[in-house]
């Protein structure tokens, strides 16, 4: 199985390859990726470097152009297609049909991989992707049980990719406006979930209070370690009880299970965490690869990856059906 | 696609009900269509179950007898799709709505497309459609209608509509907004069951679980292992834009009021016989329990209400 890194940045990709990434994937620094985060993504000149880096080393490039292209405005998603074929980039990570429709036609040679925003969960939608736009891989919606995983692997006639560590989408990912409702500003429009710049943090007597736009999204008591606020997993109140009704502030990791998604045919591995930084990927880089060692025991670093992890607390979401 | 290329100001508006997105009981989902058939002035009625496949038992069997009668009634009547669609049980349900040649699909998403073999089908507000070259390869294979994804702006609408004329665009213009869905069931969680277990819970609440911020702010709801909105979405303030910018439909989504006279209320503002202002007044008569919304057609946050300034148009 091929190891997927994430790269945040130039510097994290470096270290990505030479941590022992078989891929990176990245994007350009714009609204044409799911991550359009300040301060993270990649110029074009900085691509093109970093391909030759990367193809130095023998690890591939993989260019995100995962939102959906805003109408009016679709030239900016097609040059970047056109930008990332050009530069080398040995596949592109694609959500949008009409996306999908013009790098099949425009670029009949370039490799085209289903990112998981375009929400394809079942073996008859993602046929037909392969069928209509020639996709050789699909990213899987964090939505399916190990056992789902490994029959729709089985099915489809193209490999498959799964998220394995990193931050989790509680909800089906590229069908969620619940940021666009708090903020206006959308995943799959702008590529940015719960923005930087709709977040306020501010003291109401011994509480923290976390806010997106206009809505509270958690307090947190003396000495509760304030966490980002993420509408899914922030603390609400229905009937009268608080809690955290979507789910906690927990993130995957299903790296217990990297045997059975093996024997299940999946191609790739992905790590979440384009936002990390670099002793993040390499922890995870590192007991990935010391788990899909023949014979390899079990989590020796379970505590080390926990402490990077969100909230510091992990799930196996829904690989795990109890989940549910 | 009646009046497309005509004067866009006297383009007539059809009116579409959209799915129920709740579980409601045999009964009440029943009547409710009857009273729909009957009462209601509306051009196309959507119908099925398009949140969780183990709700699908409860309307199976009145199904025949609801869809007769709206027929007799004059309504355009369409199947609507699940929006999630993983287990082998829930493939074969849409490929059982895809193979019924009696109504038009409304697809909930695209797994159901080749067994369409082409003929023409309806596009549900959960596909992804935010431009005109993705209408342009769903119309490739035979859709006719797309309503698109409620998040979209005018602006987007208005592209749409004029680079992809060849399908009828309807906007989501009435209803708690759908705003995302999980593998995991929230709401059975939150009355301590899982997804498994969950004893058809959702369907003690008609309207969802209002979930709230821990300030009192009303915020969202749950509807199984959907998410809605806490506020209304409603789009009488932007009839005049909508039909300005080649909008064919307005979607109308059933809550718990009075839906006959929701429609009625649309009907009087597309058709300029009342203001949209007054309509608002009476909408609030009707649903008086609901905040409105209308932030995501100007760009906006969803939750907002944009109201109409008196120079606009």
């Amino acid at each position: 199985m091929q190891l997927i890194c994430p790269a945040g940045t130039p510097a994290a990709l470096h270290d990505a390859v030479d941590l022992g990434a078989d891929a990176v994937y990245c994007g350009f620094r714009d609204e044409t990726n799911a991550r359009n985060f300040p301060g993270l993504n990649f110029s074009r000149d900085e691509l093109e470097r970093e391909i030759a880096y990367a193809h130095s080393r023998g690890v591939h490039v993989l260019v995100a152009i995962n939102t959906f292209m805003r109408a009016g405005s679709e030239q900016l998603w097609e040059q970047a297609v056109d930008d990332a074929v050009r530069l080398g980039a040995d596949a592109l990570i694609l959500a949008d049909l009409g996306l999908l429709a013009y790098t099949a036609d425009k670029h009949p040679g370039a490799r085209r991989h289903l990112s998981v925003q375009a929400g394809a969960a079942n073996a008859d939608h993602i046929a037909f992707l392969v069928e209509a736009f020639g996709i050789k891989r699909a990213v899987l919606p964090r939505v399916l049980s190990l056992a789902e995983v490994a029959a729709l692997t089985r099915e489809v006639p193209c490999e498959t990719e799964v998220f394995v560590f990193g931050g989790l989408c509680v909800m089906e990912e590229g069908r969620c406006s619940l940021s666009s409702y708090a903020t206006g500003l959308s995943p799959n429009m702008h590529g940015v979930c719960s923005p930087a710049s709709h977040v306020r943090y501010r003291k109401d007597g011994d509480d923290m209070v976390s806010m997106l736009g206009d809505f509270t999204i958690n307090r947190f008591g003396a000495g509760e370690a304030a966490g980002y606020p993420t509408i899914c997993k922030g603390r609400f109140s229905a009937e009268g009880r608080d809690g955290y009704v979507f789910e906690d502030p927990v993130s995957l990791d299903a790296l217990a299970h990297l045997d059975t998604l093996h024997k299940a045919g999946v191609s790739a591995l992905k790590i979440e965490g384009r936002q990390r930084g670099r002793a993040y990927v390499a922890q995870v880089v590192k007991e990935i690869r010391r788990r899909l060692q023949p014979g390899a025991a079990g989590n020796v670093d379970a505590d080390v990856l926990r402490k990077m992890s969100e909230g510091q607390r992990t799930t196996e979401g829904s690989y795990d059906r109890r989940w549910r | 696609m009646t009046g497309a290329g005509a004067d866009p100001a006297l383009r007539r508006l059809a009116l579409t009900l959209g799915p129920v997105l709740f579980l409601w009981n045999e009964d009440r989902w029943r009547d409710f269509y009857f009273r729909v058939a009957d009462e209601a002035d509306l051009d196309t009625v959507v119908i099925g179950e398009t949140v969780c496949s183990k709700r699908e038992h409860f309307h199976a069997r009145s199904m025949d007898e609801v869809t007769e009668r709206l027929i007799r009634a004059g309504k355009t009547v369409r199947l609507a799709s699940l929006a999630l669609v993983t287990a082998s049980r829930e493939r074969k349900s849409v490929r059982r709505l895809a193979e019924q040649d009696s109504f038009e699909i409304e697809i909930g998403e695209l797994s159901v497309l080749p067994a369409l073999q082409g003929r023409p089908f309806a596009v549900g507000p959960m596909v992804n459609v935010y431009n005109a070259p993705t209408v342009e390869v769903l119309a490739k294979l035979g859709a006719r209608t797309i309503c698109l994804p409620p998040e979209l702006p005018l602006a987007s609408l208005e592209r749409i509509c004029v680079r992809a004329p060849s399908v009828a665009i309807e906007v989501f213009a009435f209803g708690k907004v759908p705003l995302a869905i999980s593998a995991r069931c929230a709401h059975a969680r939150f009355r301590g069951l899982t997804k498994d277990t969950c004893q058809f819970i959702c369907g003690e609440d008609p309207d969802g679980v209002a979930v709230d911020t821990l300030d009192g702010q009303r915020f969202l709801a749950l509807n199984g292992v959907q998410t809605v909105s806490g506020t209304c979405h409603v789009a009488l303030d932007d009839i005049e834009q909508l039909r300005a910018a080649g909008v064919l439909g307005l979607r109308l989504s059933p809550q718990t009021c009075d839906m006959v006279a929701v429609a009625q209320i649309y009907r009087a503002v597309a058709e300029r016989k009342l203001d949209a202002q007054a309509g608002r007044r009476r909408l609030s008569e009707v649903y008086p329990a609901a905040a409105f919304s209308n932030g995501f057609l100007h760009g906006r946050p969803g939750h907002e209400l944009i109201e109409r300034t008196a120079d606009a148009r």
